[in-house]
């Protein structure tokens, strides 16, 4: 199935090796304008690995990926930013040195969008606004809870302004009131039109978010399509629960 | 962008002018006392500009310092070439020996940074004598000038006021807030669009250029000058300690450390020459379990729980 829309992120025969493992083998897949993709497999099929390559971690051992029709495999990271994409990370990853505010302004400053000085400052501001933090600005972010560390860490990635959004696991480990709020956060950023690619296990959210999902195991595509149709795939299913149950 | 770094700015401009009166009211012995720490001073902040935010603990302060003492030297006693002239050579040659360096352990964290500078400091020390001793048929040079210890104290006192503005100036800008990031995660940076390579070489050559340029300006003191003497890695140890015990969140936090560490310095030297070397030790000691952020540190930590109970 292909995306709605015209694509603006292509990831075309992707392979990733380290040393003899193949983590990631023979991806291919699109993203369309304002399209929001589920990257789902179950652990360890290679799902943050893709996600290491789309942001520049890691450079694919074959393959490309282009935005635009521009190259973004082999660049570097801090090239990828500027080209247009925004992250987070599995695990949350804050600068602790830095107040609420500065982390935020560090994606405005920085990334796609490059502000300075007061606009830098606004946009963190918005940013924090927008993911209902903005009371806690000048706070240290040890001052956090876990859920709010997820915030900062998303308004940090939107204050740069990306054109495609990576969310590795943005709502793992939250609790069930706390998920419902995320989902809700989520589901807003796909009504503003953003592109995004979301990586995660949360059915729930999966099924609520995604216009499409690929489905990865042990490193290679298994199945694409609307979250409805992959998650009765039987091929999907004996990926997720083994042969026994298919 | 605060107007708070205005008053600073004016607060350090007025001080400056009182450090450049010292010379006309203080005795020699304290001229030389001041020299000294004027020179770390320099060292000490223009250390703290890179190593401070980035908290890449460099151990290469001796070979920018001999580098710059050492090129002085040569000028001025195998070619007579102008103390000014020379100076601008080693400062440059310094930010240049740097910006390689700097190049070169690029991909380098944490201890091995720390190692690979203390050796490779080590390594010019050995290269550069080795040269003198079997190519050019000595083993140092001698140098003749006018200068009077208050001349180097006014020439270092200009050097920490340039590394101060400078530093100020870095702070205010997208480099400065990029090394704070860098020194948080540098993961992060780099996914936030900074090219961080980049923002470390260009602070590192700073560095480099300034701490060239210290040893350049004193070398003439000296007299007679040897590699193993001015590439000695007691001076990287020493910017280090202090930079440390002052603390390197504020820019002037250095010069914190520098004042009480050499009176101490001093004294012990003084009256107990065989304890410098525990001194050291017991001051690192000090930083360690005491002091991680530096006296600086400590007492904005202090100030603001007293804040905090108060509220």
């Amino acid at each position: 199935m292909s995306p709605t829309g015209t694509p603006i992120l292509r990831v075309r025969g992707v392979t990733k090796r380290f040393g003899g493992l193949v983590a990631v083998n023979d991806m291919s897949f699109d993203v369309g304008n304002h399209e929001m993709v589920g990257v789902i497999g179950p652990n360890g099929s290679g799902k943050t690995t893709m996600m290491n390559m789309i942001s520049g971690v890691f450079r694919p051992s074959a393959g490309r990926i282009t935005m635009r029709g521009r190259r973004l495999s082999g660049m570097p990271a801090q090239n990828i930013a500027r080209v247009g994409v925004g992250r987070t990370f599995q695990l949350v990853r804050l600068l602790p040195g830095l107040t609420v505010l500065e982390n935020v302004m560090a994606g405005a400053v920085f990334g796609h969008s490059r502000r300075w000085g007061g606009d830098a400052v606004d946009i963190a501001h918005d940013m924090l606004d927008r993911v209902g933090l903005d009371a806690m600005a000048d706070a240290p972010v040890s001052a956090l809870t876990y859920i709010d560390q997820k915030r900062v860490e998303l308004a940090r990635a939107l204050a740069g302004e990306p054109e495609v959004l990576l969310l590795d696991e943005w709502l793992a480990g939250l609790n069930p009131t706390e998920l419902e709020t995320g989902i809700d956060l989520i589901h807003a950023l796909r009504d503003e039109g953003r592109t995004v690619i979301l990586v995660e296990h949360v059915m729930d959210a999966i099924r609520a978010l995604c216009d499409r999902c690929v489905v990865m195991s042990s490193g290679a595509k298994i199945a694409e399509g609307t979250p409805d149709e992959v998650l009765s795939d039987r091929e999907v299913i004996r990926a997720y629960l083994g042969d026994d149950d298919a | 962008m605060r107007p708070s770094g205005y008053l600073e700015l004016l607060i350090v401009a007025v001080l400056v002018v009182l450090a450049a009166l010292f010379p006309l009211v203080g005795s020699n012995l304290h001229i030389g006392v001041g020299l000294d720490m004027m020179m770390f001073a320099a060292l000490a902040i223009s250390w703290a500009l890179f190593s401070g935010p980035t908290h890449y603990i460099s151990l290469a302060t001796a070979a920018f310092y001999g580098l710059g003492g050492l090129i002085v030297a040569m000028g001025m006693a195998d070619y007579e070439l102008p103390f000014w002239l020379m100076i601008a050579v080693a400062a440059l040659a310094g930010g240049v020996l740097a910006a390689l360096i700097g190049l070169a352990t690029l991909r380098l964290t944490g201890v091995y940074f720390v190692i690979f500078t203390l050796g490779l400091a080590e390594m010019i020390r050995n290269l550069v004598s080795w040269i003198q001793n079997n190519f050019l048929g000595s083993h140092g040079f001698l140098i003749f000038s006018d200068f009077r210890d208050q001349h180097y104290y006014w020439m270092l006192l200009a050097v920490v006021a340039v590394v101060y503005l400078l530093g100020w100036v870095i702070n205010r800008s997208r480099l400065g807030f990029a090394l704070r990031i860098i020194g948080n995660d540098e993961t992060v940076a780099r996914h936030v669009g900074i090219n961080t390579a980049m923002a470390k070489v260009i602070l590192f050559t700073t560095t480099g250029f300034f701490a060239a340029l210290v040893g350049a300006i004193v070398a003439p003191r000296w007299s007679y000058i040897e590699a193993n003497q001015v590439f000695s890695p007691h001076i990287s140890f020493l910017v280090v300690i202090m930079a440390l015990l002052g603390g390197t969140t504020r820019l002037w936090a250095p010069i914190v450390g520098v004042v009480p560490f050499l009176l101490i310095w001093n004294w012990i030297n003084g009256n107990l020459p065989n304890q410098s070397t525990l001194f050291i030790g017991v001051a690192f000691l000090l930083i360690v379990y005491v002091l991680p952020h530096g006296v600086v540190g400590r007492l904005e930590q202090l100030r603001s729980k007293i804040r905090e109970g108060r509220s």
